[in-house]
């Protein structure tokens, strides 16, 4: 956990997930934050509730710390932004609040190269794109790309050690899945791996 | 255990280890997630609770006098407009001295419709007769909820045990755990003082009570309330000893040699905390003062506290609409006018309806409060 946490450096990391209602990304930031426990940290994980529609524009926050989390402040400048949906991008001003050498890791099929220009992001800022959608796709069998974007957030931020967090999310998942899903569970995991695999910038 | 667990899911989870015998609630919005989780546990046989599906928030705090009158350990969950419906019958459950206890998200109360985290639930019941204490984290939310249980049944008082709704309501942290064992041992068997059902010992409960009697009957109540305070510090003693973690009904948080400080309730103590700790790196003696319990308002222990400093900034989750300053600062100023010293009192309304309450915010209203001076009489942070 000593090592996993160094980028850390006494702060919090702040995470910021975009989605669209139904997408997944409420999950996906509780799942990161139990995830992240169970390395030991102290975690926060709150979506952002407005009028819940499906396909509606979302947000869900994480906190990570190695010590307790005081601040029940919303979360304004993110370390990391991760975005399940590319249509996202412009109407939901994903890059809004991010800190100037942040990360911004995009669900999408365009090379990074291509969405850096379309998107003139800063040059500071790190892209990093993986196609999670085709990966959940391929794996799940649904366009459900809250799951595989975790492995790709653990790979592009380090912070916590993959094995270890496989581990504690197939737990997680096969409580989620319990009572008749349980088929659910191991495709899932795939699309986890696979994204950790595929992430590029 | 240390859990992942939101406020809801923390709360539900200490009912599920209270294990009541009653738990009559409305099970749907406006209410929280806490009864769904609370019936899931009813329904998986984790629980020997009777669960009572009402059919309005009403009927919830009704059927919780109910029961409570028939001498069982009973529950009950809700927010907003939820405890707005329960009103009429809070009242009745702080007038027989049932210790009913509540967790709610305190939330906004309509009109506008707004789903959010404020104090204008809980606050609006504060003269129903209920212990009410507001908590800054999960854990504490958790805790407090077990405390709660064993001061209502001494004190013979209901309780309200408020989390921040959204805030606090639906967000993930981290908390430890205790077993079941430990926490049914700490709580105890519950001995009612009386039982509507016990023939052999037959009384009169919720008499009409004319001219003569009703006044003395409410004095007594107050009384009751009153006497309450030494019997929550007592039970907060108790939970330390056996859990560890300790509260009081007021905590100072680096007020040693402050000249200034920020008294609040609620998630927002944390932020406070953060800006605090800011404001002391540059040299600026600032304190911050949280409020536990809120009911019974600890009026010697918050005098004895504040009369020290020269300036009191006191904020307000919930605005009284014209009584010039929110239920806490008119509270804590009549504390203090009697005082051989007397802060200079600063009022602030913030976050109604989930407002953004930010770091910058804490430090502006301990900037202000540092100067000592402000020109607002109430300053509602951050309205456009």
């Amino acid at each position: 956990m000593a090592e996993s946490c160094s980028m850390l450096g006494g702060q919090a990391l702040e995470v910021r997930w975009h989605g669209r209602g139904g997408q997944g990304a409420k999950t996906a930031a509780l799942l990161f934050g139990e995830s992240a426990l169970d390395t030991g940290m102290y975690i926060q994980a709150f979506p952002e509730y407005g009028p819940e529609r499906m396909g509606a524009p979302v947000a869900a926050f994480n906190r990570l710390s190695d010590k307790p989390i005081r601040s029940h402040a919303g979360v304004k400048n993110p370390r990391v932004v991760v975005v399940l949906d590319a249509s996202l991008i412009e109407p939901a001003r994903v890059t809004e609040g991010l800190v100037e050498d942040g990360i911004l890791l995009v669900n999408s099929n365009v090379e990074p190269a291509e969405l850096r220009k379309r998107l003139s992001l800063p040059p500071g800022i790190k892209l990093y794109v993986v196609d999670a959608s085709k990966i959940a796709m391929e794996t799940v069998g649904k366009n459900v790309p809250n799951t595989p974007m975790l492995g790709a957030l653990v790979k592009v931020t380090g912070i916590l050690d993959f094995e270890p967090m496989m581990v504690a999310i197939k737990h997680k998942l096969a409580e989620k899945f319990r009572g008749g899903k349980e088929k659910f569970v191991e495709p899932n995991l795939v699309s986890i791996r696979r994204a950790y695999e595929e992430v590029r910038c | 255990m240390i859990l992942a667990k939101t406020g809801n899911e923390a709360l539900a989870y200490a009912m599920k280890q209270i294990n009541p015998d009653v738990v009559a609630a409305y099970p749907i919005t406006p209410s929280t997630e806490i009864v769904q989780i609370f019936a899931q546990y009813v329904s998986d046989g984790k629980v020997d609770s009777e669960f009572v599906a009402v059919e309005s928030e009403h009927s919830a705090m009704a059927a919780c006098i109910g029961s409570a009158a028939s001498g069982c350990r009973t529950m009950t969950a809700t927010a907003s407009q939820g405890l707005m419906l329960m009103h009429e019958m809070l009242f009745i459950a702080g007038g027989l001295r049932l210790p009913i206890v509540m967790p709610i998200a305190s939330r906004s109360v309509s009109s506008p419709l707004n789903i959010h985290g404020d104090h204008s639930d809980s606050l609006a019941s504060r003269d129903s007769g209920w212990l009410q204490f507001f908590c800054e984290t999960v854990q504490e939310g958790y805790d407090t909820l077990i405390q709660c249980v064993k001061i209502a049944e001494r004190t013979s008082l209901p309780a309200i045990c408020a989390v921040d709704g959204f805030i606090l309501s639906h967000c993930m942290e981290r908390i430890e755990t205790f077993e079941d064992k430990p926490v049914r041992e700490f709580i105890g068997k519950y001995k009612p003082n009386w039982n509507l059902l016990d023939i052999k010992k037959p009384i009169l409960v919720g008499p009409a009570t004319m001219q003569d009697y009703f006044f003395e009957f409410k004095r007594s109540q107050i009384e009751g309330m009153n006497k309450a305070l030494p019997i929550i510090e007592e039970v907060q003693a108790e939970f330390k000893q056996k859990f560890g973690r300790g509260y009081g009904v007021i905590e100072e948080y680096r007020c040693e040699d402050a000249e200034a400080v920020v008294l609040l309730m609620g998630s927002a103590c944390g932020t406070m905390r953060e800006a605090v700790d800011e404001m002391r790196n540059q040299g600026k003696k600032v304190g911050m003062v949280k409020l536990r319990v809120f009911r019974p308002l600890p009026h010697q222990v918050l005098a004895e506290s504040l009369a020290k400093f020269k300036t009191v900034a006191v904020m307000d989750r919930a605005d009284t609409v014209n009584a010039w300053g929110g239920a806490l600062f008119t509270e804590i100023s009549s504390v203090l006018y009697d005082s051989p010293t007397r802060p200079k009192m600063l009022s602030y309304v913030y976050g109604l309806g989930g407002k953004e309450f930010s770091l910058a915010d804490a430090a502006a209203v301990l900037e202000q409060a540092h100067a000592g001076k402000k020109e607002d009489l109430v300053t509602y942070i951050g309205v456009r």
